[in-house]
């Protein structure tokens, strides 16, 4: 089983077209990884599925970088 | 313009213009779930559907979370929508001076929230698909306008702003929405209203003739078909040369 980090990252890149190897945790989607607006709504899509839970808008919109991504997955998969 | 496996969704498919869509895009081969707000309708759409593989379905559009339920359980029994005509609709007819805020508040739930609800719950699979089509039955009214008809014109031109505005958002995933804008049909609808209203209208198409709830769903197929790839955000006007916008 590959760790948070990974899927994360996996996810990542699958979702906005770029290189594994251009994912670093301090990636910004929009900034770093050209994601549009609704780029990033697919990612988190994307995530709940990989992740099977569910990310309230609220949460969603201040998830804009790897770290958060893999920090709030991190956060809510323990519980 | 085959439609074969895929799965397309109309709403109040029971009667009039819904009926005829619904049976065009089975004819081309979709699987179409028509809804109507009764069983007993529901039961007369799965009858007529059911051989190419379709089904009727209850849904009252204005009740809260029935849409949602609704395309949930149809995308797990059938696959992800792809086709997507939002055409159920109503009036409440009356002059602005005597119209009641229930009259304004029924047709905007009815005719413009519906349109709003079920174009978000379908947006999920067709982003992931890469490929949807939601076509919004509007009408002639909502460019138009029409004395006794502030809110249904308010809603139905309402829907061309929502088509234009969801176009743009979601064309960059292959999802294209587009109204289909009927004028005069001779349906249940337009029966309601009094002869010497009908004869006055006629005399304003140029075609002279009423259209065929038939006509509205033939640009239904074209919009739901591969050869509208590049059509989005329009309105087709299909009115018999009744308003030429």
């Amino acid at each position: 089983m590959e760790n948070i980090e990974q899927r994360v990252k996996k996810i990542v890149a699958e979702q906005l077209g770029v290189n594994e190897a251009e994912v670093k945790n301090e990636s910004s989607f929009v900034d770093d990884l050209g994601a549009d607006s609704l780029d990033t709504v697919e990612l988190v899509m994307a995530l709940e599925e990989e992740f099977e839970c569910e990310i309230p808008d609220e949460d969603a919109e201040k998830i804009t970088s790897v770290q958060q991504a893999i920090d709030y997955v991190s956060a809510h998969l323990n519980k | 313009m085959s439609l074969q496996g895929k799965v397309a969704l109309v709403t109040g498919a029971s009667r009039g213009i819904g009926a005829a869509i619904a049976e065009q895009l089975a004819a081309e081969g979709a699987i179409v779930i028509g809804t109507a707000t009764s069983e007993s309708g529901a039961a007369a759409i799965g009858e007529r559907l059911v051989a190419q593989g379709g089904a009727g379905r209850v849904l009252n559009v204005t009740e809260e979370g029935a849409i949602d339920a609704l395309i949930e359980s149809v995308e797990k029994e059938f696959g992800p929508i792809a086709v997507l005509v939002n055409n159920a609709g109503i009036t409440r007819d009356t002059l602005l001076m005597r119209m009641k805020d229930e009259d304004w508040d029924a047709i905007m739930d009815t005719n413009l929230k519906s349109v709003f609800k079920a174009s978000k719950a379908v947006l999920r699979s067709m982003m992931k698909a890469r490929f949807g089509r939601i076509i919004n039955i509007a009408s002639v009214v909502g460019v138009t306008g029409n004395p006794g008809q502030t809110n249904y014109a308010a809603a139905k031109a309402g829907i061309i702003g929502f088509t234009k505005s969801m176009a743009r958002e979601v064309g960059s995933r292959n999802i294209t929405v587009n109204c289909v804008a009927p004028g005069f049909i001779d349906t249940d609808m337009t029966r309601a209203l009094p002869e010497t209203q009908r004869e006055a209208l006629v005399q304003q198409i140029a075609l002279g003739r009423l259209g065929e709830a038939k006509d509205i769903a033939d640009a239904v197929v074209f919009l739901a078909s591969d050869r509208a790839n590049y059509v989005t955000g329009q309105t087709l006007h299909i009115n018999g040369g009744m308003l030429m916008p």
